[in-house]
């Protein structure tokens, strides 16, 4: 009887072995499915064009059958840029505060805030963006007497910057924290002062580590959507000045869906731009966590 | 040059408080731009009734229909990542060999999937949707988002069952525990504060995100009763209000705003509580 039982229990252990690896295989065949998916929807376009003419050609005009990703591609990047540059000094000197000075209270009052951000819906930032940036920009406009209409790549890099803070803050802190105590504690007693104990020994030892925070910051900020397509214009031009539109890749996808159904080859054109778009993030986000991976080995 | 060196110190110190203020005071002006707009136009009735026929053109009703696609939506959507990302999770920690390369790959991959926008889970699920030959439906969008916060979820279990101390485990197995029964009885309740945290996080997530729902869950004015009806849900909602000549209509989407921003603030303060609550019972 014993016996019985116990032969059914190393069975339920093997087979259950079984089931969570081949759970674990088909979640990691993700990417692939996500990969051959795209392709496969935007082989009608890439069939006629080349990818490169795609992504080098400026001229969109589904109507005609062209359809030039230059514009939005250059968009994505310009704002994407454009807001890693606004948000990394904030962010940077913000968690070295939390790290470096900040008292226990001070902290559990600041790690609560990034958290909330992060979980504020893009719709939120969006309204936020509509009400408060981009008539702070029209007002900058108005003052350094510059033609925008407020909606702009300016107002766009501002809103998505406020939103990669959180993911900026995480890994940065995460970071700080890994450096050793021990050269904190000899460059101070070598006379250093606070400020160059942090510039010249924490950053440089945490380099690789801060890098691969920007470049996991940069990835989240080229794929963000609703609160971007809210405040950035939406004209399919190529951006001339960071006062004027834009119309980066996940606004394109996310504006014309409702039609693309309707122009032979909008779908596959708008396939191509999610490929192109999930080829970027791919590929950054893979380089800045095997970066973090090879430090935490070290 | 001491005196310099020290202000210099005392410079940067300053900047980095108010980095830090910066970013406490950017959340409180979200959040009161959000509630100073919304609150006004915030009423009972918003919150339930469905729209009435002249809703969008500054009609009676709310947006009910909305608030419970939406639940339904994410509930339905942390499930079914629940579902998978569980014994993957199990998998990695307990059967596995600890920090095999087989290991490092998949929690790789977690980590790269974890970064890929919602945009492009959505144009995913629409693909698949296609290709099955359905139509916008709310099964669709539980699907797509449900793919949406599986990384989500798998990473915050993880760091949960990575730091349950491997004696526990031991000790189960020394009792002649196999693998799953540890797995189950020990490991799970261990970490069951992470996993249900995780399970609110990705709750939040899955309310707050508009881009992977767009293609999947459809639009409508009514509830749905069932899975292959299309569903609304708040993020769209408010951006279709938003995006109406009416000013009142506008002035509605601002309140339906501050109906999501509250529901995240529950959410957010909910999981707090439930991993305080439930850290009692954890041998550390």
């Amino acid at each position: 009887m014993t016996n019985k039982r116990n032969s059914f229990r190393i069975l339920a252990d093997k087979l259950s072995g079984k089931v969570f690896l081949t759970f674990a295989v088909i979640a990691c065949s993700l990417i692939l499915l996500i990969l051959a998916g795209l392709s496969f929807k935007s082989y009608p376009l890439l069939k006629h064009v080349s990818l490169f003419k795609v992504i080098g050609s400026s001229i969109w005009a589904p109507a005609d059958g062209k359809f030039g990703l230059l514009p939005f591609i250059l968009s994505t990047f310009l704002i994407t840029i454009l807001a890693t540059v606004f948000a990394v000094p904030v962010c940077l000197l913000a968690s070295t505060y939390i790290v470096e000075y900040a008292s226990n209270t001070v902290r559990n009052l600041i790690m609560p805030v990034v958290d909330i951000l992060a979980g504020i819906p893009s719709v939120i930032f969006g309204i936020w963006g509509v009400l408060v940036l981009v008539p702070f920009v029209s007002f900058l406009g108005k003052t350094f007497n510059i033609a925008t209409e407020g909606y702009s790549i300016l107002a766009a890099a501002l809103v998505l910057a406020v939103m990669v803070f959180p993911v900026l803050i995480n890994i940065f802190t995460e970071v700080l924290r890994t450096v050793p105590n021990d050269l904190r504690d000899s460059a101070l007693s070598l006379g250093a002062t606070k400020w160059e104990t942090i510039s010249k020994v924490i950053y440089r030892k945490a380099a690789a580590g801060l890098f691969a925070a920007v470049i996991l910051g940069f990835s989240r900020a080229l794929g963000e959507t609703i609160a971007v397509l809210m405040v950035v214009g939406n004209s399919p031009l190529i951006p001339k000045s960071i006062f004027g539109m834009g119309y980066p890749i996940p606004a394109l996808i996310a504006n014309n869906y409702g039609e693309m159904m309707s122009i032979p080859m909008y779908d596959a054109a708008l396939m191509t731009a999610a490929l192109i778009l999930f080829i970027i993030i791919l590929l950054f986000n893979a380089a800045g966590r095997l970066v973090l991976i090879k430090l935490e080995k070290n | 040059m001491n005196t310099r060196r020290k202000i210099t110190s005392t410079f940067f110190e300053t900047l980095m408080k108010l980095s830090a203020f910066l970013i406490v005071a950017v959340l409180l002006y979200i959040l009161g731009t959000i509630l100073y707009k919304g609150i006004p136009s915030l009423s009972w009735e918003m919150i339930s009734q469905k729209p009435s026929a002249g809703f969008y053109m500054g009609g009676g009703g709310g947006i009910l229909n909305a608030i419970v696609g939406s639940i339904y939506l994410a509930g339905g959507a942390s499930l079914f990542a629940l579902f998978f990302s569980l014994p993957l999770v199990i998998y990695i920690n307990n059967y596995a060999k600890k920090n095999g390369k087989f290991v490092q790959v998949i929690r790789l991959i977690m980590d790269v999937l974890y970064g890929i926008p919602s945009i492009v889970y959505g144009t995913f699920g629409f693909v698949i949707m296609l290709a099955l030959g359905w139509t916008v439906s709310l099964l669709a969008g539980i699907i797509t988002v449900g793919i949406f916060v599986f990384p989500i979820l798998v990473r915050s279990m993880d760091e949960v069952l990575r730091t349950v101390p491997p004696e526990v485990n031991q000790a189960a197995y020394s009792l002649g525990a196999t693998r799953l029964e540890t797995s189950v009885f020990v490991s799970l309740r261990q970490a069951m504060p992470g996993i249900l945290a995780g399970f609110l996080l990705s709750f939040g997530r899955a309310i707050g995100d508009a881009a992977s729902v767009l293609f999947t869950a459809g639009f409508t004015d009514n509830i749905p009763t069932s899975l292959t009806q299309p569903a609304a849900t708040l993020p769209l909602s408010i951006f279709f209000q938003l995006g109406s000549p009416f000013e009142e209509v506008r002035n509605r989407a601002y309140a339906a705003a501050v109906v999501l921003t509250v529901i995240i603030l529950i959410i957010s303060i909910l999981s707090r509580l439930v991993m305080k609550h439930f850290s009692k019972y954890i041998i550390k």
